[in-house]
């Protein structure tokens, strides 16, 4: 991983590729890579679709070794849904694929001279860039098909379905998971806009003749790395019940603890909920001959994925997560797991974010687009978006821009980005994270969910404000380290609660590097990012200002526990000052 | 006696009694002694949420408590 790949797809006679050294982004890797470049390159006063906007992919600092759960790809552009900085995350084979092709990252930069569509192929052999208009308003599953017979063999995809090419705002971008099948998702903040602004549909990555990263020290590498995974297989989260029930078990804890954002988040709980928990989704996987426990990457070992058939045991989707179950299940007052599975679907074809999408489709049913729990309607509420019509096109670009142009005034966002599966509310720790992080809404960025909810990494009341800006700024500083490292984030729920197991992690990074690294050292690279960041939105205009929650969550009380949101916005303006 | 909706979840699911949604216990029964009766490894809990509030094994239940029992579990 000692080389960047750059494409100006502006050049003359169609995008050209140049590879050049790490330079002054030696070191870096996955979030820390394309927070860097994005910080250091794009403007920040730039149109998020136009020619100075960068799209960089990058692979994490311990992608492509041997080093478990370590196939984390990172996505950073100036977001189109937020104005500000994003990375996007995903799993799938792409983090692995590249890393061991030697790229630290990809880089598309410039702007397209007419509207024909290139895919992008990267092997051993080097770098071909083809013009292929045939995949034009393809679905993910498509292209991938189309790959498949022109390519053949054994490949990785990165791809962009109708919504980026339409450059919507909740478009993703699409990774392929272990057997070719595009499911996995760089979701947030309209990446897959920004790759459709570029004129790229695809970039296919095969490592065949490629071999696996090696360690700088083989000994100390791998005696840390078996620590590790003993670390994950111990703890019950990541060992038990991930594996068994995915990450959609949380549908009834949230809802147990009155937390789960119902009909746009106008309620605590959901009287469906049953219907479409973790424990009646892998049962139904089950019994359809799919798979309860599968996992999304080589070298994974907590296997939280699955596989979803239809009523007829055909290969539908992977399991839908909890967010999306959430988003196009509970948020609408959506009770039944067919129709978020068949929405689960569309929006992985179709290429968009089905948080976002959830979440757009709450608001256009609190406008009276469609009833609360009309499943048919919502499903053809996102076929528009898919066909890209006049109304699909308003959907596509997320919830804050469906809520105003309906006139909706309870539109669940920050900083333009909708808010995931966890209403703020009932779990104070999470809004806090929703306020503040530099991505716009997002659960990942700091899962006080953990401690305010599950009793991992300790235990801080969700209904109260004390506690949560501290536990909110240290889960935010280790997660972007963990992004940067390209480890999955679910390595949090072991190395929260087992300090050996947070010590493996270090040694990891140690015994790969060759260089000593410390516990401190972690916390350092997590703050860089986060300071990074934060210095590209405030030179993108961003203040103190975006780092609230809308007026609603202040003002309307929330059942069961009828409570609002109450972390002071003094208190709030304190997270990043470590 | 009184009347609480008892609900176990995930791996505790098998040992849910019938008529859980209206199961009667006595007054004061503590968490610890209610899933103990009904054969749950005390080892095997890991969350009890009482009408949507996390409470230790100690807890004295009331008549019309919604209770929810859980192994560890996480996702996101």
């Amino acid at each position: 991983m000692d080389k960047i790949l750059r494409i100006d797809v502006g050049a003359q006679g169609g995008p050209k590729a140049v590879e050049t050294g790490l330079g002054d982004y030696k070191g870096l890797g996955g979030r820390a890579m394309t927070s860097g470049i994005i910080s250091k390159e794009v403007p920040p006063l730039c149109h998020p679709l136009g020619e100075d906007n960068k799209l960089v992919i990058a692979p994490g600092l311990l992608s492509g070794s041997a080093a478990a759960m370590s196939g984390r790809l990172s996505v950073g552009c100036k977001s189109p849904l937020t104005g500000g900085i994003k990375e996007a995350n995903s799993g799938g084979q792409g983090s692995q694929v590249l890393a061991r092709l030697g790229y630290a990252a990809i880089v598309l930069e410039g702007k397209p001279s007419d509207d024909t569509l290139y895919k992008v192929i990267i092997n051993q052999d080097g770098v071909k860039i083809e013009a292929d208009n045939s995949l034009k308003m393809l679905g993910n599953y498509d292209v991938v098909s189309k790959i498949k017979e022109t390519y053949g063999g054994k490949f990785s995809s990165l791809s962009i379905g109708p919504a980026g090419e339409m450059k919507l705002s909740a478009a993703t971008i699409a990774v392929t998971d272990m057997e070719q099948r595009p499911t996995r998702h760089a979701g947030r903040g309209g990446v897959g806009a920004v790759m459709g602004s570029k004129g790229i549909k695809a970039i296919i990555l095969d490592d065949a003749g490629c071999k696996i990263r090696k360690p700088k020290d083989p000994d100390k590498f791998k005696a840390a790395n078996k620590e590790f995974v003993a670390g994950i297989k111990k703890h019950p989260v990541s060992g038990e019940g991930l594996p068994a029930f995915g990450t959609n078990v949380l549908t009834n804890v949230l809802n147990e603890a009155g937390g789960y954002p119902t009909n746009n988040f106008s309620s605590g709980r959901f009287e469906g909920a049953s219907n479409i928990s973790g424990e009646t989704l892998a049962e139904l996987e089950t019994a359809r001959g799919g798979k309860a426990t599968h996992g999304c990457h080589t070298g994974c070992v907590i296997q939280c994925s699955g596989t979803f058939n239809d009523k007829d045991g055909k290969f539908l989707t992977k399991q839908p997560e909890y967010e999306t179950v959430w988003a196009h299940g509970g948020n609408c007052g959506i009770d039944d797991i067919d129709a978020i599975a068949q929405i689960d679907r569309l929006d992985d074809d179709f290429g968009l974010d089905t948080i976002e999408m959830g979440a757009t489709i709450g608001v256009a049913m609190e406008a009276g687009l469609a009833e609360f729990g009309d499943a048919q309607a919502a499903i053809n509420l996102v076929k528009e978006a898919g066909k890209g019509t006049p109304l699909g096109r308003i959907l596509g670009n997320g919830a804050e821009v469906t809520g105003k142009v309906f006139g909706v005034e309870r539109i669940p966002v920050v900083k333009s980005q909708a808010m995931p599966a966890y209403d703020p509310r009932a779990v104070q720790g999470i809004g806090v994270t929703y306020a503040t992080t530099t991505q716009g809404a997002d659960h990942t960025a700091g899962y006080a969910v953990a401690t305010n909810i599950l009793g991992v990494g300790g235990d801080v009341d969700p209904l109260k404000p004390e506690g949560q800006i501290e536990l909110s700024r240290n889960l935010q500083i280790a997660t972007a380290a963990i992004d940067a490292a390209g480890m999955c984030l679910f390595i949090a729920f072991p190395i929260l609660d087992q300090p050996e197991t947070f010590q493996a992690l270090v040694d990891i990074l140690s015994g790969f590097s060759g260089e000593p690294v410390t516990a401190d050292d972690v916390s350092a690279l997590g703050k860089s990012v986060l300071k990074t960041e934060r210095d590209f939105n405030t030179r993108a205009g961003f203040t103190s200002k975006d780092d609230r929650l809308p007026e609603y969550f202040r003002k309307e009380k929330l059942a069961p526990h009828n409570v609002t949101f109450t972390v002071s916005d003094e208190d709030l303006d304190q997270v990043f000052n470590w | 006696m009184i009347k609480i909706d008892l609900n176990f979840f995930a791996t505790l699911s098998e040992y849910l009694p019938e008529k859980n949604d209206c199961y009667e216990v006595f007054e004061d029964l503590s968490v610890e002694k209610l899933i103990t009766d009904l054969g749950v490894p005390l080892d095997t809990v890991k969350l009890i949420f009482i009408n949507g509030k996390r409470e230790k094994l100690s807890y004295q239940l009331k008549n019309g408590d919604r209770v929810g029992i859980f192994p560890p579990v996480g996702g996101g």
